[in-house]
């Protein structure tokens, strides 16, 4: 680009009349450039992180888990959902039915809740998504063992042996399950997902198993300046997650019904 | 005791094949819409990410638990022995399996993914109720075959008694698991109660009775067999008790979790302000499914009439749709209390904000699904009883063993 | 009696290995459907031997897509994500012609043998944001470079 002003500049030394136009060009030349280069560097930067596909299988010396801070959540920000959306796919489908209908059929992983306390008139904001439970009901309920819980405590759903019975998303005390009700079309090399069967959050498990530090969410929500969710190993007491469960009180979203969740909130 | 004489249901042909002609046809539409859903996706069924069972789920569950409680006929003859009921088995035998069928067709019909069904038949997570149900529901339509066998085959007879008992405890069994697939979920105010297992026993005795019931009178009517007033009588006597059974297993149901306050809402919305759930509670269960049919058959000069009785076991099969349907989808329409002590805003998928219910309404691909199931067990019971000697050819009073007397009866004399 | 049996014997034997022929013969109309150009295309088979790979490729997939879903092994030889890769044809707008279609290489013999290829209806038919998994795919077959989606060392 810089050679092409340079160029462009020495070439009209010759004809006076352009010289002022020769020096506009080659600064909107390299000011073009350099935005272009600004815009596809994030991308090219996320994907040039280490690409180290896994060849060992996963093993329970870690479980993986998030720490959502709900005071740095922030009000009508949905950075995470977009995020999550564009990392998985699921903000390339268009509906088939009326918007009505897509707006309760489409798939959702993540979504931003906002609620208020009925005494105190508090309102809190916070992601919500799949818990990834120790004891997860949506695992003890599919009749085929699709949903099933990796050696790493994610909690997922094997799609080949998922028949669509959509008794998991029946299960779920968190509601994180979405059925998929239309054909699916050009869907992500890494996320394959299609009609008939159920998914949820997988906490980015294409990353995970190509060696990536986080999620999308918990990086979009970095990215933001909010930093309210934390992902890490809940198994290592030196992770940052477990510095932060250590420092800050937290607890599980229905803690009475005993599932021991790898998501854990602060402040709500 | 005079013997039973069973034949085959012997209507004119032209009535016989128009009848079978409308059953495959209502099939035929229910397989196109099949077709259509299986192609196109959920997205054209009313069904969503909130409400992920519909009305295909309220006639399969529906046709389920009446076809355990059909057998139950069944089981009064052979295993307590009530010689008046026995003439009955056979019918109730395959009313069972035909109305088994047709739910369970319906059900595999609604999959996401129906070409998977061999990878369910293969591929068992036992902590699941639903693979157990798949052994319960597969094993039932075997004992009970085996059942008909032994009811109708001479050599078979020996082994009446124990297959009867064994159809008992399994068709138990199946009932008691077909409501813990809603009772063992922890996530859903509605659900999560042991009670549910045992409701559904009750339920399936009063639902399953009523469809027997119409089956027999229809049947017996078409082709002049005479019901005589003692079997009339000790039907609609069963069939009051089974529906007053259900009332009290939904009274204490509902009690149950008026006292608990972390219930509060769920009852005080269904049972006030919920719209059509209200509704289809307040009317169509307990009025029309429940009270009315008990006054029908209770009521000294209508319970005498053979029309009043046949719309007694309509309302109770009406009942026992909305029943499913507030079970079922109101359970699902109400928001799941994940926060409790605070009111939902603003959420991404639907969490119930303000406490809206979620949004569902039956559509068209649905119904026709629902409604193919049920063709699909009439099909099969109008086959049977056409081909095969299923149904006693007679049950007048002179015909039927004698049963008890009762305290208030005027003194009854034998037929010489 | 023996006579009409070792006829039909006869017949069923000529439709059999006619079957075969056709099969063989479509494949070999089929063996192009690699990336056009790339020195893969020049290679017999990378992966496994081609008869292998025509009769077992299921039985690799699916003891591969349990050891990915459940143990979170990626980057095999076996991969998917590897085989679309490699095996995708583009059209004359450099523009990636989805794997399952009637006359691209999955499809031109599922089509044939009549064999429900449900695989694209959740997996892209086309490399779509690849990761890593496809590159590793391809060093493990021994093809890295080669391929027109991993350019070797000088680039593209």
């Amino acid at each position: 680009m810089n050679e092409n002003a340079t160029r462009i500049a020495s070439t009209s030394d010759e004809t006076p009349a352009s010289t002022v136009d020769a020096g506009r060009r080659g600064f909107i030349g390299t000011a073009a450039g350099l935005s272009a280069a600004a815009l596809v560097a994030p991308g090219v930067f996320l994907h040039s992180v280490s690409a180290d596909p896994r060849t060992e299988p996963v093993t329970d010396s870690v479980r993986w888990g998030l720490l959502i801070d709900t005071a740095k959540c922030a009000d009508g920000c949905s950075a995470c959902v977009d995020a999550c959306n564009r990392e998985n796919g699921l903000d390339l489908q268009e509906p088939h039915g009326s918007e009505s209908k897509w707006e309760h059929q489409k798939a959702v992983w993540i979504r931003k809740v906002k609620l208020q306390d009925n005494q105190t008139g508090r309102i809190t904001n916070l992601p919500m998504m799949c818990q990834h439970c120790e004891h997860p009901p949506c695992v003890d309920v599919c009749p085929t063992g699709a949903s099933f819980k990796r050696a790493d405590g994610i909690v997922m759903v094997d799609r080949h042996l998922c028949i669509g019975c959509r008794y998991c998303m029946m299960a779920c005390p968190y509601k994180a399950r979405s059925f998929i009700h239309q054909p699916t079309t050009g869907q992500l090399t890494a996320v394959p997902r299609g009609k008939g069967c159920v998914e949820s959050c997988n906490l980015c498990v294409h990353r995970r198993d190509n060696g990536e530090e986080s999620t999308a969410c918990v990086d979009a929500c970095a990215q933001e300046g909010h930093g309210a969710i934390v992902f890490g190993d809940l198994k290592d007491p030196d992770s940052t997650i477990s510095q932060r469960l250590r420092e800050i009180p937290s607890r599980q979203i229905r803690e009475d019904l005993v599932l021991n969740t790898g998501v854990r909130y602060a402040g709500v | 005791m005079k013997r039973v004489v069973y034949r085959e249901w012997r209507i004119p042909p032209e009535r016989y094949w128009s009848l079978l002609g409308f059953l495959a046809a209502l099939i035929g539409i229910a397989a196109l819409s099949f077709g259509y859903m299986e192609h196109q996706g959920h997205w054209v069924s009313g069904m969503n990410n909130s409400v992920v069972w519909g009305t295909p789920h309220v006639f399969a569950v529906f046709l389920i638990i009446a076809a355990s409680g059909a057998l139950n006929i069944a089981s009064i003859g052979t295993v307590f022995k009530k010689p008046i009921y026995k003439p009955l088995g056979r019918l109730s035998g395959l009313l069972a399996v035909a109305m088994l069928m047709g739910g369970l067709l319906v059900l595999v019909m609604d999959l996401g993914r129906p070409e998977r069904l061999i990878v369910a038949m293969t591929n068992y997570n036992f902590s699941s109720i639903f693979a157990w149900n798949i052994f319960l529901y597969t094993g039932f339509m075997a004992i009970v075959i085996a059942y008909l066998w032994s009811m109708a085959d001479r050599q078979g007879g020996p082994f009446n008694y124990p297959i009867g008992i064994l159809a008992l405890v399994w068709r138990l069994a199946l009932t008691t698991g077909t409501g813990s697939i809603f009772g063992f979920l922890v996530a859903r105010q509605a659900y999560d109660a042991a009670i549910l297992g045992p409701m559904f026993v009750a339920l399936s005795f009063a639902y399953g009775l009523a469809v027997f019931m119409l089956v027999l009178m229809f049947g017996f009517e078409e082709e002049g067999r005479p019901i005589g007033p003692r079997m009339m009588r000790r039907l609609r006597n069963l069939l009051a008790l089974f529906i007053g059974i259900a009332l009290y297993f939904t009274l204490i149901y509902h009690l149950t979790n008026l006292y608990m306050a972390k219930h509060d809402s769920l009852e005080h919305w269904l049972l006030l302000s919920g719209g059509i759930y209200t509704v289809l509670f307040w009317v169509g269960w307990i009025l029309v499914g429940s009270l009315a049919p008990m006054w029908i058959l209770y009521h000294p000069a209508l319970s005498q009439k053979r029309e009043w009785i046949i719309g007694a076991c309509a309302l109770v099969i009406v009942g026992g749709f909305s029943a499913m349907y507030v079970i079922i989808i109101g359970s699902q329409a109400f928001p799941m209390a994940m926060f409790p002590g605070h009111t939902i805003l603003e959420s991404g998928f639907a969490d119930g904000v303000n406490g809206a219910a979620a949004p569902y309404w039956p559509t068209i691909p649905e119904i026709l699904l629902g409604i193919g199931g049920v063709a699909v067990a009439l099909l099969i019971t109008a086959v049977g009883v056409r081909v095969l000697q299923f149904m006693p050819e007679s049950l007048a009073d002179d015909v039927v063993a004698p049963d008890e007397e009762t305290l208030d009866a005027a003194p009854f004399a034998k037929p010489a | 009696m023996a006579k009409a049996v070792v006829r039909i014997g006869l017949v069923a034997l000529g439709l059999v290995w006619g079957a075969f022929v056709a099969q063989t013969a479509l494949a070999d109309e089929v063996k192009r459907y690699v990336v056009e150009g790339s020195p893969a295309a020049e290679r017999e088979s990378c992966v496994e031997p081609t008869e292998t790979m025509r009769r077992m490729h299921m039985e690799f997939i699916k003891h591969q897509r349990v050891s990915t879903v459940h143990e979170g092994i990626r980057g095999t030889k076996y991969s998917l994500t590897g085989c679309v890769d490699c095996h995708i044809s583009y059209d004359e707008n450099r523009n990636p012609r989805p794997i399952d279609q009637p006359d691209q290489f999955c499809g031109a013999c599922h089509n044939y043998a009549a064999v429900d290829l449900n695989c694209f209806d959740c997996h892209a038919s086309v490399p779509n944001r690849p990761g890593a998994d496809a590159e590793a795919a391809h060093r493990a077959a021994g093809v890295v470079g080669r391929v027109a989606s991993t350019p070797s060392q000088g680039g593209r």
